[in-house]
Order: structure tokens, then C-alpha cells, then sequence
């Protein structure tokens, strides 16, 4: 007894740093080496031997790599390296338990918000941030939902204590929740006629909304030009965020599923001549994947593991959805529209590689292909020199559930791999006591 | 001891043979109606078949490499080697696939037009049973995926709900009571928590609107059902003597209830949080029922030395890979759930409560790799042996042996890889799934006055069709959604 009151003493006394961590580890930034690794690039091939990285960037990358003095060593012999994976719509930090209202940040009132912004409310300590980066996820989009025109998406890192930190590029993008001619869900009962005159009033206001926009952005420009001359326009927040989005300087983020409406969305973005729009979810996409082709539209696609839109339709077309899309030539990243579980991307990716995407093109889906999509393939979506280091280390496959992620790394920060769920595991595995109020061997003999 | 129903169909079920030697006066009126009936006993169908060269992944006896399963009658009549087909029965070239136990799912809404009889705490009477849907065509997607047979539980709006219905995926049958599992034991679902306290408490300011009043409620039905029991009895010994002897009034209800505690009906409670886990058991070893199975028990991680020391056999645990923090009450969940029943020695078992998950319970189960670390069979245990032992109907499904149904998965791949696809799906020996041979389109019925065929778009997991037909449904879905 005394023995250890004394080694604890000189523990808490020695090492206070170690202690400390034990609590809470911290994510570490400086040079890092993963010697003898699998890198698989993405971009550039597989490529077996070591990659260096120092801050927050990927410095040096090859078999013949000097590994640098002050680098910590990983040794990944008989790991693989991947680019972190993208979710390409979720509402992480948006929700936080999805039956309190209280916790619900991703639906503000009124139908038409757009300058609702999902990086305001995003909680960065949300608790299903670290349970999502140890899967590897290191970037999603985060959006807002609910109304025609619900708020602006942002692309966020799953680390930072600010949605500053975690904002990546500045990617910001207006969401425009098309008006849809489906049914919302097994509890939507309306009848055919109500639910194609919902669609056709909402697309009326749709256009109306977009005409004043325009107008709001003609005379935003022209007072901009000369601020002398004209009166200032009044402040219309909702008519100010669709400015970016009308000039094309920003994407639109177009949300529609349903063949007829996707078609209708396509003739939309040409009649207003909208050249920046991407379109997400895309459930019925395989339908109409010839006209999505033509009209040069990316797809954000998913849920990949979903169930199919139509009774008569065949069992695996939401699994087959996105690979159909791929094979007639539209840009496809994937997307879980999940909150809490889009630790389970990889396993979407997994099925659409499995129903036709094949592995390295369902690999692209979560990597390159959203970066490009979101114009930030020069940072993230690769293992290239000179990208940002988001990026994870593998047993093996990712698609895999076999499959263990040993290492994140976002913005060159070492994570902590643990989580709340890992940490209940860690507690409850042996729980002590067990069934008795004394664990056996516990109770004090002397 | 009672009767649900009574279709001619079910008078050959043990269920009902106890009831009429013991208490035939009570069943008089029914038989009679039965009589009345046209008779329509019909067995499901039953099919001759030979798999041949497969990896058959028995579960309960490892792996048996280039293995032929012969199937006669719906029943796994051989294991071995270069065995031979009967005469006129297909055969399944299964070189490089492997074949699984009929995946079983414990907890699913699949196939019924109706959920919660939500009008009162206690709803014992009523079962799923009366709203078998066979045109569902989530039977068939299902099987898509593999599962053979699916616990159709009541929802749950009620600390003790309506009895569930075990049934087999023989899609294309016409006939409800087809797709029962004959034989298979009765269950009933119980709610505890945020569920029947939401819509019973807070819905309609009647008890229970806490964890407290749902323990009441419980001991209160018990209560009931065992003064109407020893009234029954009493009423027994009395009439031996006494050929005027008045019986006490008839009440279905608590006939449910009296055969709950008699043990002939198992009790399947979703549950979430580790106090009310606890309370259940507590309530129950007062009545003297000794079988349990907790459905999803997000935390029953936290108590699984004590759903493992329970009653004779242990309290089962029927959970899912990773659903949390879609309510309250299911936010301090982990993924490892699975794995830290398993190795507390609980009998647990993955389900889907989801017409999508259900169709890919192989990877659901694999995800207890990733959170755990469990072993292939472990893994498939949660979703084959493990379920068929919570639903009392082991000696029949749930592993590859002699003798068993021959309810049988074929997949491209081992089914714990993600790039596994199932090919063929097999109940009674009869193949109802086959990858290569299906139409795209496989509905039995189509809606007569639909114009326009329906596009329902996925909107993310309906984590509550568990309260579907609650009285506030509509406000939820408009707040949730």
C-alpha cells in the first residue's frame, strides 16, 4: 500500500504531461514520417515506400524518401495510406440528438433562408465528430435542409475548435431543395394531384424568388459601380445570399431525386443559364444518367445504401444508382445523408464498388471526385506533395469492415483515436464490479 | 391457454392443442366458428434440392470447404461429398460461393398494414398476426439480402404491446397465414422508456410519463393477470364439485397476460437505457418468468453481467450495428454493443428494425469486426443462431445442421465482406430469391386506381416506425423530418 501511494507519487510528480494526456489527448501537429507504407495516391497510382509530413501539408512522397531528422516515425509496414475520405452531404455538427428540437440546427423557419448559414451553427465539439474522423472521414459537406431554399452548405475538416478551423477553402454553397413530385416518406399520404400542385406552386416560387434575385443583383451591381449616384438598395439577407449564386460565383447545390424532377431541374439550370450547379442525392439519377451526362452536371449521390424509389424497381438499384451515373460519364462523389453514422461512408462507397463502381472508382467517389466538384482538388483528394495532410492509415481496404484505421491525420494534427464509443467499449468491456457488488478478488483481505 | 384467432389453419399448432384439453368451454364459440370455416389447412411449400461444392458456413460446426447440401422436403436432409440429386429436384452449381444459415432478423415491421394499437399502455390482445401483408414487397428485398425469416413485431407506443408474429420470407405466397413459421413460439412486444412515456404520458397525460410509472404499469397488468389466473383456477377446482360453479368473466387481455407469466409467451421488450433494462429483469423475476429478450438495449453494454446472469439461460439482447443518437435516450450508445454482450456471455443478436437495413444484415453483422474484433462465426451467429435461440426457434433455423429447415443464403463472396452479393435464397427448400433468374419487377399486385406509379423518396432511417400509428404521428414526422 504504501509501495504504491509512493509510485503514484512519484508518477503524478514525474510525469504530469503523460498523466495529463492520459485525460484528454490532443491532436499534434509537426513532422511525421509513414515509412513503408501501401500509398495508395488516388491520383498517381500505388506507390510502396514513405510519406513525410510536416505542419499541415504532405512534403514528400516516394520509395526512395529521406525520412527527416525530427520526423515521428510511423512505421506502416504492411499499412496502407489513404487520402482522407469526403462525405459530400451530411449534417454533421448540425444535430446533435435527433429527436430534441433543442439539439436541431439545421432547419430555421421560413421557407426561403438562404443566408442561413450551416457553418454558423455547427458545433465543433459535437460528440459524433471524433466517433466519425476515426473511421477515416477526415472532410464533409454539412448542410442545412427543410424549406425550398433551407441555407448554405459549407465544406468542413472534422477537427478545429472553430468553424473557422474546420472550414475548408471557403466553400460555401446555396442549397436549393427542388421541387419534387415524390413522395416524402412512407407517412406522406397526399394524393398524386396535391402532391404535382405542391411541386408546381414551389417551382413557381422558385422562379419568382430567382427573378427578384436577379434583379436584387442587377441593382446590387449597379450601386456597387457608382455608390455616389444611386440610392442604396435596402438590405434583403435572403435576396443578398443568392447573389453568389445567380452570378455563378458560387455553386448551387440543387437537392432533387426523382426522375421527372431531375429532368425539370436540368431545363431550370438552362433556362436561367446557370453554369455552377451541382446536384445531390440524385435518387432516381440512373433513370435519366444520360440527360444529367449531357447537361454536364456533377452528382453528389447517395445514400448508396438506401432503398430503392419505386415498388416495381429492381432490389439493388439504390446500390447500383451511382455506379449507372459513373458509366454514363457524370462526375459522381458520394454522399450518406447521414448525421451520427457517416462513419459508415466507407461502406457505402463499399456497396456502389460492389453493385459496378469497382473499388478504385468508389475510392475516387469519396476523394478526388468531391474535390474537384468542390474546387478544392488542389488541397485535398489526393496523396500529392504540396496537398494539405488529411489523410489515414489501414490495415487494409477501407470498404472493409475488417478493416482497422489506426491513424488520422487532418491538417497535418495527429487525432486521437479515441472517441466516446471507444472509450464506453474500453469501460464496459470487464466491467468492474461485474455482476456483484465486489468484484471477486476486489474485497480487502487484511 | 388462449386463442388469438381462429382459422382452421392453427388448429394443428401446439399452441392449440393445450388450450382445448384445458379449457375447451372457453373455446367452444371459436370452434365452432372454425367448423364453420371452409377448410383451408395448407402447408407451405417444401422443395427437393442439391447444392453442390459450396464453403458452407454452418455457424454452429465451422467451415466445411467443398461441401454438398442435399435438401429433401424442405429439410436439410445431407452434408458431405459428391452427393446426389433426387429425381426432378434442382441443383445449385455453388463452386466458389458460399452458403449461410436463412439470415433471421428479431425485430422488424416488415409485411403488416398495421403497427401500434396505441390507444391504451396496455394492448396485450392484439397481435400483428391479423395484419400479415404478403404483398410487401420488402419480403422480397429481404431476401435479397438473405433473410429467411423476420420476428413482425407490434411498435412501440405501449409499455406492453400487441404479440408479434414470426414469419418466413416465402414471397409469392397469397395467403397471410402462409408466411407464419408454424410452430414457432408466441412472443409479445413490451416498451420501456421515452417510447410509451411520449405517447402515453405526454401524448395523453395518463401514467406512465416516467421510467417509474412504467415499472408500474408492468407490475400492475402482472397483478391483474394473476388474480384473474387464480380466479380461473379456484374456478377449476370448484367445478369438479360443484356443477354450478360460475366462471369470472372471460378477458382476453389478461388471458395474454396470465400466459405471459405462465412462460408460453416470450416476452420481446424494446428497451434502451440500463436502468430500465434492470427494472424489467427485476419485474419479471417477481412474476416468475425467467425468458427475455431485450430489442435494440443501446446500453445493454452496460448491464451485460446482469442480462448474462438472468433467469436459467440468460436475457437476450437484440441490437443494432450502430444506430445512436437518434434520440435522447440512445445517445451514450457505442458500436461495440454487440461485441461487449457477446464476450459478457449474452446471447445477443444484430436486427433491423428497417426495410433497409434488413436487406444487408451480412454487413451489420460484420461491423462487430471493426467494433470488437468478434470471429466470422461470432459475427454470424448475431444474425443466424443467435436470433433463432432469442425467438425460441433454434432446434429449427439458424445454423446449417441435418435435420433443420433448409433456409439457406448463397453469396458470391464470404458474407462478411463487403463485396459479397447474394445469389440465391432459399426457404423450406424452395429457391424464392435467385439473382439470375428474377424480373426486375417482382410485385404481386399492383394498385388498380395508382395512374402514376409512387416515387418515395429515402429520407434517411425510419428509427421510428416503432411509433408509426401513434395518435401524433403527423406532428413528429412534420418537427422530425
Amino acid at each position: 500500500m504504501k509501495y504504491l501511494a509512493t509510485l503514484l507519487l512519484a508518477l503524478a510528480l514525474a510525469a504530469p504531461a503523460a498523466v495529463a494526456q492520459d485525460w484528454a489527448p490532443k491532436a499534434e501537429q509537426g513532422a511525421f514520417a509513414l515509412t513503408n507504407a501501401r500509398l495508395v495516391t488516388v491520383t498517381g497510382g500505388v506507390v510502396n515506400g514513405t510519406l513525410v509530413i510536416r505542419n499541415d501539408k504532405i512534403v514528400a512522397l516516394g520509395p526512395n524518401v529521406d525520412v527527416p531528422a525530427d520526423a515521428e516515425v510511423i512505421d506502416a509496414t504492411g499499412l496502407s495510406v489513404y487520402p482522407g475520405m469526403i462525405d459530400s452531404g451530411t449534417q454533421v455538427g448540425l444535430a446533435e440528438v435527433g429527436s430534441l428540437p433543442e439539439t436541431r440546427d439545421f432547419n430555421e423557419i421560413g421557407d426561403l433562408v438562404p443566408q442561413m448559414k450551416a457553418l454558423t451553427a455547427v458545433n465543433p465539439n459535437s460528440v459524433v465528430i471524433p466517433v466519425t474522423r476515426t473511421s477515416g472521414v477526415t472532410t464533409v459537406i454539412t448542410e442545412p435542409s427543410g424549406g425550398l431554399l433551407p441555407g448554405q452548405a459549407a465544406l468542413i475538416n472534422l477537427h478545429g475548435y472553430t468553424p473557422a478551423q474546420m472550414h475548408v477553402a471557403g466553400v460555401e454553397m446555396v442549397k436549393l431543395q427542388f421541387p419534387t413530385t415524390g413522395r416524402r416518406g412512407w407517412w406522406d399520404r397526399r394524393s398524386e394531384d396535391a402532391i404535382k400542385k405542391d411541386a408546381e406552386k414551389a417551382l413557381k416560387k422558385l422562379n419568382d424568388t430567382f427573378d427578384q434575385a436577379l434583379l436584387y443583383a442587377r441593382i446590387d451591381s449597379a450601386y456597387r459601380a457608382n455608390p455616389e449616384a444611386d440610392r442604396r438598395p435596402e438590405y434583403v439577407p435572403s435576396m443578398q445570399a443568392l447573389v453568389p449564386a445567380v452570378r455563378g460565383q458560387q455553386p448551387l447545390l440543387i437537392s432533387v431525386n426523382a426522375a421527372r424532377d431531375i429532368q425539370v431541374a436540368i431545363e431550370w439550370v438552362e433556362e436561367r443559364g446557370l453554369e455552377n450547379v451541382v446536384f445531390s442525392g440524385v435518387a432516381e439519377g440512373w433513370r435519366v444518367a444520360d440527360e444529367i451526362a449531357e447537361a454536364g452536371i456533377p452528382c453528389l449521390v447517395g445514400p448508396v445504401l438506401s432503398v430503392p424509389t419505386r415498388q416495381s424497381d429492381r432490389y439493388d438499384r439504390a446500390y447500383a444508382n451511382a455506379s449507372l451515373l459513373r458509366q454514363a460519364g457524370v462526375q459522381v462523389a458520394l454522399r450518406t445523408g447521414e448525421t451520427e453514422n457517416v462513419r459508415n461512408l466507407p461502406y457505402h462507397a463499399g456497396f456502389a464498388a460492389t453493385y459496378g463502381m469497382g473499388t478504385d472508382e468508389a475510392l475516387r467517389a469519396v476523394t478526388i471526385a468531391p474535390a474537384r466538384i468542390f474546387g478544392v482538388a488542389d488541397q485535398l483528394g489526393s496523396l500529392e506533395v504540396g496537398k494539405k495532410a488529411n489523410l489515414f492509415v489501414a490495415t487494409g481496404d477501407p470498404f472493409e469492415t475488417s478493416t482497422d484505421v489506426l491513424h488520422v491525420f487532418i491538417d497535418g494534427y495527429q487525432m486521437p483515436m479515441t472517441n466516446r464509443q471507444r472509450q464506453l467499449y474500453q469501460e464496459f468491456l470487464e466491467r468492474r464490479p461485474g455482476v456483484e457488488k465486489h468484484a471477486e478478488g476486489a474485497v480487502e483481505t487484511n | 391457454m388462449t386463442v388469438r384467432r381462429p382459422p382452421p389453419v392453427r388448429l394443428a399448432s401446439p399452441r392449440f392443442q393445450i388450450p382445448i384439453a384445458m379449457k375447451t368451454y372457453r373455446l367452444l364459440p371459436l370452434l365452432l366458428l372454425a367448423l364453420a370455416l371452409p377448410a383451408q389447412a395448407q402447408d407451405a411449400e417444401r422443395g427437393d434440392l442439391l447444392i453442390t461444392n459450396a464453403t458452407v458456413l454452418t455457424v454452429t460446426n465451422g467451415t466445411l470447404e467443398n461441401t454438398d447440401i442435399l435438401v429433401r422436403d424442405g429439410r436439410i436432409a445431407q452434408l458431405g461429398q459428391g452427393l446426389s440429386a433426387p429425381r426432378g429436384a434442382t441443383t445449385i452449381d455453388a463452386t466458389g460461393r458460399y452458403v449461410m444459415p436463412g439470415i433471421i432478423d428479431a425485430h422488424s415491421h416488415i409485411a403488416i398494414s398495421n403497427v401500434n394499437e396505441s390507444t391504451n399502455p396496455v394492448t396485450a390482445e392484439v397481435s400483428v398476426g391479423d395484419v400479415l401483408d404478403p404483398f410487401d414487397v420488402g419480403l422480397y428485398r429481404a431476401l435479397a439480402g438473405g433473410v429467411t425469416t423476420s420476428h413482425v413485431m407490434h411498435g412501440s407506443a405501449n409499455v406492453i404491446g400487441g404479440q408479434c408474429e414470426t414469419i418466413k420470407h416465402r414471397y409469392g405466397v397469397l395467403d397471410p397465414a402462409l408466411l407464419e413459421m408454424e410452430g414457432a413460439p408466441r412472443t409479445i412486444k413490451f416498451a420501456l422508456g421515452e417510447n410509451p412515456t411520449r405517447v402515453h404520458g405526454r401524448g395523453r397525460n395518463i401514467q406512465p410519463s416516467t421510467r417509474m410509472g412504467v415499472e408500474f404499469v408492468l407490475r400492475e397488468a402482472f397483478s391483474q393477470a394473476q388474480r384473474y389466473q387464480e380466479a380461473w383456477d379456484r374456478y377449476e377446482a370448484e367445478r369438479r364439485t360443484n356443477d354450478r360453479a360460475v366462471p369470472p368473466a372471460y378477458h382476453e387481455r389478461l388471458e395474454v397476460l396470465a400466459d405471459i407469466l405462465a412462460g408460453e409467451i416470450l416476452v420481446q421488450s424494446h428497451s434502451y437505457r440500463a436502468d430500465e433494462i434492470l427494472m424489467l429483469m427485476r419485474v419479471l423475476e417477481d412474476f416468475g418468468v425467467d425468458r427475455v429478450t431485450f430489442q435494440h438495449a443501446n446500453e445493454g453494454f452496460k448491464v451485460a453481467p446482469e442480462l448474462a446472469a438472468f433467469g436459467t439461460d440468460g436475457a437476450g439482447a437484440s441490437v443494432f450495428a450502430d444506430w445512436w443518437a437518434y434520440k435522447f435516450e440512445v445517445y451514450y450508445s457505442t458500436a461495440y454493443n454487440a461485441a461487449i454482450l457477446t464476450r459478457n456471455g449474452v446471447t445477443a443478436s444484430i436486427n433491423s428494425d428497417s426495410g433497409e437495413l434488413n436487406r444487408h444484415l451480412y454487413h451489420e453483422a460484420a461491423k462487430t469486426q471493426k467494433y470488437g474484433d468478434l470471429t466470422d462465426d461470432e459475427a454470424l451467429a448475431l444474425i443466424t443462431i443467435n436470433p433463432a435461440k432469442q425467438l425460441g426457434i433454434d432446434a429449427r433455423v439458424g445454423s446449417i445442421e441435418v435435420g433443420k429447415d433448409a433456409d439457406l443464403a448463397i453469396f458470391s463472396a464470404h458474407p462478411l465482406s463487403i463485396y459479397a452479393i447474394p445469389q440465391q435464397t432459399i426457404v423450406d427448400g424452395i429457391v424464392r430469391f435467385d439473382i439470375e433468374a428474377d424480373p426486375d419487377d417482382v410485385r404481386l399486385m399492383t394498385d388498380p386506381e395508382e395512374q402514376v406509379e409512387a416515387v418515395t423518396l429515402w429520407q434517411g432511417h425510419d428509427h421510428d416506425r416503432c411509433l408509426e400509428g401513434t395518435y401524433d404521428l403527423v406532428d413528429f414526422m412534420t418537427i422530425y423530418r
